[in-house]
């Protein structure tokens, strides 16, 4: 195992552990826009699609590169997309009566 | 040069990225937190197509654009209810992307005769994870489309076979990191993979589907990382590590939410032997009720609470439950939502629909806290929902989901079933909540129902 090597298994275990920290604390009602969100980030896979299909190695990888981009973009305009559109529909109760001279005003008669 | 700004403009995007998991900690700043996600893709992506390899492109471009066209209706137009098979094409999209950069970049090494074995290794696992992935999901899909009978399907041996499948797809990796340029091997894995994937999703019925979608996002991820391994980046790393452990994290929430253990879902195919042991339970008369009867209950309650089940969405009747509640309310009666963590097809299934409905997300309640509630509600109105209510998970130990967390609407002071017909849930147990006295049955399709209750309750 090299240096590089090393470093990227330094990054994937880090990542691992911020991403555990993060994705723990969030609540149920978010799931499945949860799962989208994380459909549509991982189309960064497209960075590594996009390499195949540039890089003029042979008919066989730009043939496979270009499926590559086409899916990965996919995922990407779609899975973004769903996700706000999911997110969107999340609302609160509106507040019947947000005139503030009711809520506070003998709150601090003790 | 180039190379340090495609570096700082990855890391930009991881920092953007994670920002936008915290923000999904709360639904007031997710929807920003997102948005800052996409201009992270967007900077990537840009930032990518400087790099020194990339010589033409055309190709780039006509991908680009079929994958706009193709994605565009699947985020606008693809409904709330079919959001669990959407989920599983799109992780079959990702797994197919790095199954195909995987091979691509291996006959790219084999022509330069540039093979290391670290390398190997990383390109057989992507590949593996990839292939197994595709497959699965797109089985997922099907199922979840009901092109494929959802029914769990057996086959004796199963188990064997499948293990005997994985054992060798290991063999061939093995093989490869003695063997880096052997292109058959690598050929013969994928099948191999492919096919694991298969046999993995076909036992696999609908109740456990949110287990198996979750886990396949989960694989999707791990695919991706060994993409970033093999090629040298950085960010698909971290973004397959965050992708990976968020399906892991899930698929173990669903599990304990069926008090099942993980190897459980994937190796116990609930529904051929459950029937065995339930008939015994079974004791009682449903009643059956009218909407007439039942509205006029619902319109002099106090507390109401809905259970939403997976029929709900077959039904698509989530519009038609938010006008019933909302006819409750305007009638001075509170109503709540309980929300089962796997009521429905997928993580959150029922918290979305009801959302894309119009139901304020504060009156969705988790089970945990709405099961306090019961107790004092005077009518419970259970629609599409059945091994989530039974009571036979808390009492009958015989019972195949003896243990199962469940919503305690046998606690309510009256409960209002809705449901298609007289059939019993999808692990074919009876449920003695249907047959208990205080339990009154409206047999129909939800969706008519719920729209009869609606009118009634209006004119009561």
């Amino acid at each position: 195992m090299n240096a590089t090597q090393t470093i990227q298994l330094f990054v994937f275990l880090l990542a691992g552990f911020v991403g555990f920290q993060t994705i723990s604390r969030i609540p149920p009602l978010l799931h499945t826009p949860l799962m989208a969100a994380t459909n549509a980030i991982s189309g960064i896979s497209l960075v590594a699609s996009l390499v195949l299909a540039g890089s003029a190695a042979g008919q066989l990888a730009t043939v496979l590169g270009t499926i590559a981009v086409a899916c990965a973009m996919a995922n990407i305009v779609g899975g973004f997309l769903i996700t706000d559109r999911m997110l969107a529909m999340f609302k609160r109760t509106p507040l019947p009566d947000t005139n503030p001279a009711h809520t506070t005003g003998a709150s601090h008669h003790d | 040069m180039t190379e340090t700004v495609i570096q700082v403009a990855y890391l930009i995007a991881a920092f953007l990225f994670i920002t936008a998991l915290r923000a999904l900690g709360r639904p007031d700043s997710a929807r920003r937190g997102m948005q800052l996600a996409a201009f992270g893709m967007a900077v990537a992506v840009v930032a990518t197509l400087l790099q020194a390899r990339i010589v033409t492109f055309e190709w780039i471009a006509v991908g680009a654009v079929v994958g706009s066209v193709a994605g565009y209706p699947l985020g606008r137009w693809v409904p709330m209810t079919a959001m669990p098979q959407r989920i599983a094409l799109s992780h079959a999209l990702g797994a197919l992307a790095a199954t195909l950069v995987g091979v691509g970049e291996y006959s790219h090494d084999i022509a330069l005769a540039a093979m290391t074995r670290s390398h190997v290794l990383a390109l057989s696992f992507e590949v593996l994870l990839g292939s197994l992935t595709v497959t699965g999901s797109a089985m997922a899909f099907g199922k979840l489309q009901e092109i494929l009978p959802g029914r769990p399907v057996t086959f004796p041996y199963q188990n064997i076979v499948n293990l005997v499948l994985v054992a060798t797809a290991l063999g061939c990796l093995g093989w490869l990191i003695a063997y880096p340029m052997d292109a058959r091997v690598f050929v013969s894995m994928i099948g191999i993979a492919a096919l694991v994937g298969v046999l993995f999703v076909l036992p696999i019925g609908g109740a456990d589907m949110p287990v198996v979608v979750s886990l396949l996002n989960s694989y999707a991820g791990l695919a991706a990382v060994a993409t970033g391994f093999a090629i040298d980046n950085n960010i698909l790393i971290i973004v397959g590590a965050l992708d990976g452990l968020s399906g892991l994290i899930l698929s173990l929430a669903m599990s304990k939410a069926m008090n099942r253990s993980f190897t459980n879902v994937l190796f116990g195919a609930f529904g051929a032997e459950a029937s065995v042991a339930s008939d015994v339970a079974a004791g009682g008369e449903m009643s059956e009720t009218t909407a007439e009867n039942a509205a006029l209950r619902l319109a002099y309650a106090e507390r109401v609470i809905m259970v939403p089940g997976y029929g709900l969405a077959v039904s698509q009747a989530q519009h038609q439950m938010r006008e019933l509640g909302e006819s409750i309310q305007k009638r001075g009666g509170e109503v709540r939502y309980a929300i089962h963590p796997v009521a429905g097809r997928m993580p959150g299934h029922m918290n979305v629909l009801l959302a894309e409905a119009g139901v304020p997300y504060d009156k969705l309640v988790d089970m945990d806290e709405i099961n306090e509630r019961f107790a004092d509600t005077d009518v419970a109105v259970v629609v599409g929902a059945n091994d989530v209510v039974n009571p036979a998970a808390r009492t009958d130990r015989a019972s195949p989901i003896y243990g199962m967390p469940i919503l305690k609407v046998v606690d309510a002071k009256s409960v209002l079933v809705l449901k298609r017909g007289r059939g019993k849930g999808f692990s074919g147990v009876d449920n003695g909540l249907f047959v208990d006295p205080k339990t009154s049955m409206l047999f129909g399709d939800a969706r008519q129902s719920l729209l009869d209750l609606g009118a009634e309750v209006k004119s009561a």
